[in-house]
């Protein structure tokens, strides 16, 4: 018989395949004993967000409501899904536009500004009051 | 069984609404991509006669007259609204099918047993309206087709408050009798020429018209139109929206193209984008296309319409694959002296992942790190900024459509929301 030599099988003609010896880590000494107590941290649209569905985000122009802690610039978080009660502070619509007042209902219908420099707005018997929805926080940004 | 159909009331007016209480019962219409003609109208704008697909500039000058208000198309409110309705529709049955950016299917299978139908209706249309701002009608019935009919009674109808129930038989057929065929669902106008041939005019008459006969005639879907207009449910609720079988990006342009270099910057953009896409869907596709067309309207242009694709060796969702396909066939689609006015990209041949015969010449690692990067892409892009692009897409974008009457995006951006004093 005789042979005939072809070259060396380990000279690059095939690709290396790595085989790995052990499939998973083994854990060395103890494991952390915080792994059991990790949690997500802290979110805030969970804290302030009840109904994202029917939540919207308005900025807001203008002081009047600086006394309920509603300055200039600040972002409300408006919920649709809420009614509007006695004191809520709400987003109504007056003469076409929408507006940040607080809704009073006794002893007749207003909407009131927080800044004396304001007056209130009497809803009158026969008129429709459109509210948007009911500002559940504010975002002022010092 | 019994299912509702909600459908919102001329769907992109009303989200214009949402946020402009001075716009209520104004006539409002919504533009096509780049202002050309009416999609969409209000109800007060149908009443002074503005008609579906009228182009802009016929009636800009009668309408705004008529003080009515136009608006360029604003998909992402539009789509942020929807999906507020849908999730509003989820508290109040328990399984709903989201038929369409407007409707929705409801089975209300349990809940007649628990309350009156039509007051249901109304509660649904009180919550929706009170949560988003959105009007809607609500039609229900033993099967889908009834509920949408129900749902066309609500909206023919003013008396009916937006509700309609059609549980009873007796309630069917009368509002069957006073229906025309082509308002049933899944009957066009194709169909309804040849039905009318027949003599069948209403929608009573279709669903009392012998259904061997119509089998023979026509087909089976009818025949099982027929069976849900009698009351028997043959189609069911689907909850999970079947994956895509393709992906189609095209626009018009805002003006006529004439060189490749645009052609191929504004195909490279929606390349980019059918990409995006494929990748939320989570699917490889294996067959790019590309389509070019002129203004078929320009009776005095030359006119030249093309579409070529092409079979890639492996499925991809890689913008830099797709990109690659793309550039390469619309240098051949483009045809030099034309006026082009449209392009576009067809993405097909899906495949979900790793489900796919492999190429034994290609190694499949030609690009280890290609999901990573594109996650990263498609994660620095995802509010909508289009921070990172790829160079080929442009930066000046001539081509690109314009939308003059925008409204702010209310919902989606933290600089255009409503102000309020």
């Amino acid at each position: 018989m005789s042979i005939k030599y072809l070259g060396n099988a380990s000279e690059g003609n095939f690709p290396l395949i790595k085989i790995p010896y052990f499939l998973e880590r083994v854990p060395a000494g103890w494991p952390s004993p915080a792994d059991d107590y990790v949690e997500r941290p802290i979110d805030l649209n969970e804290h302030l967000i009840k109904n994202p569905a029917a939540t919207h985000f308005v900025r807001v122009s203008g002081d009047s409501m600086v006394n309920a802690y509603i300055g200039d610039g600040a972002i409300l978080i408006v919920d649709k899904s809420i009614e509007a009660r006695h004191k809520s502070i709400v987003i109504a619509d007056i003469d076409g536009s929408y507006t940040c007042k607080r809704l009073l209902t006794k002893p007749r219908i207003c909407l009131a500004s927080e800044n004396n420099k304001y007056g209130k707005i009497f809803i009158k018997e026969d008129e429709k009051l459109e509210i948007y929805g009911v500002v559940i926080a504010a975002i002022n940004i010092y | 069984m019994t299912y509702a159909l909600v459908d919102c009331n001329s769907f992109y007016a009303s989200c214009e609404r949402v946020f402009r209480p001075d716009l209520k019962n104004k006539p409002i219409v919504v533009l096509s991509n780049n202002d050309g003609c009416v999609v969409a109208l209000s109800k007060e704008a149908k009443n002074i006669g503005v008609k579906m697909c009228e182009p802009w500039f016929k009636i800009k000058n009668s309408f705004t007259n008529k003080g009515g208000v136009a608006f360029s198309s604003n998909y992402e409110l539009y789509a942020d609204i929807s999906s507020r309705v849908m999730q509003t529709l989820e508290y109040s049955a328990p399984k709903i099918e989201i038929y369409s950016i407007d409707e929705a299917f409801l089975d209300l299978s349990g809940i007649d047993q628990c309350t009156n139908l039509e007051r249901f209706g109304y509660e649904c249309q009180e919550k929706v309206k009170q949560w988003t701002g959105m009007p809607v009608r609500v039609g229900i019935g033993p099967t889908k087709t009834l509920a949408k009919a129900a749902s066309y009674g609500a909206k023919k109808y003013i008396g009916t408050g937006g509700v309609v129930d059609l549980s009873e038989k007796r309630r069917q057929r009368k509002l069957l009798s006073i229906m025309p065929i082509e308002e049933i669902w899944g009957v066009g106008s194709r169909l309804k020429k040849h039905l009318n041939k027949m003599g069948i005019t209403t929608a009573l008459e279709l669903a009392d018209t012998d259904t061997k006969l119509i089998r023979r005639r026509f087909s089976i879907v009818l025949e099982r139109t027929i069976m849900e207009l009698r009351g028997h449910p043959c189609i069911s609720l689907k909850e999970h929206p079947a994956t895509k079988k393709e992906i189609v990006v095209s626009r018009t342009f805002s003006r006529k193209v004439t060189t490749l270099e645009s052609i191929n910057e504004a195909v490279s953009d929606y390349a980019a984008r059918a990409s995006e896409k494929l990748r939320r869907e989570n699917q490889y596709c294996r067959v790019v296309s590309v389509f070019a067309r002129t203004n078929p309207f320009r009776l005095q242009d030359q006119q030249y319409s093309n579409i070529l694709s092409c079979k890639l060796n492996l499925p991809t969702n890689d913008t830099r694959d797709i990109l690659h396909a793309t550039k390469m066939l619309s240098r051949r689609v483009y045809k030099k002296g034309y006026n082009f006015i449209k392009a576009g990209v067809m993405l097909s041949d899906f495949y979900d992942k790793g489900v796919y015969q492999s190429d034994f010449f290609i190694p499949d690692s030609k690009r280890p790190k290609s999901e990573k990067l594109m996650r990263m892409i498609d994660k620095i892009n995802a509010n909508g900024k289009n921070k990172i692009t790829f160079a080929a897409q442009g930066i000046r974008k001539p081509w690109s459509m314009q939308r003059h009457f925008q409204s702010p995006k209310y919902t989606t951006n933290w600089d255009e929301l409503l102000t309020v004093k």
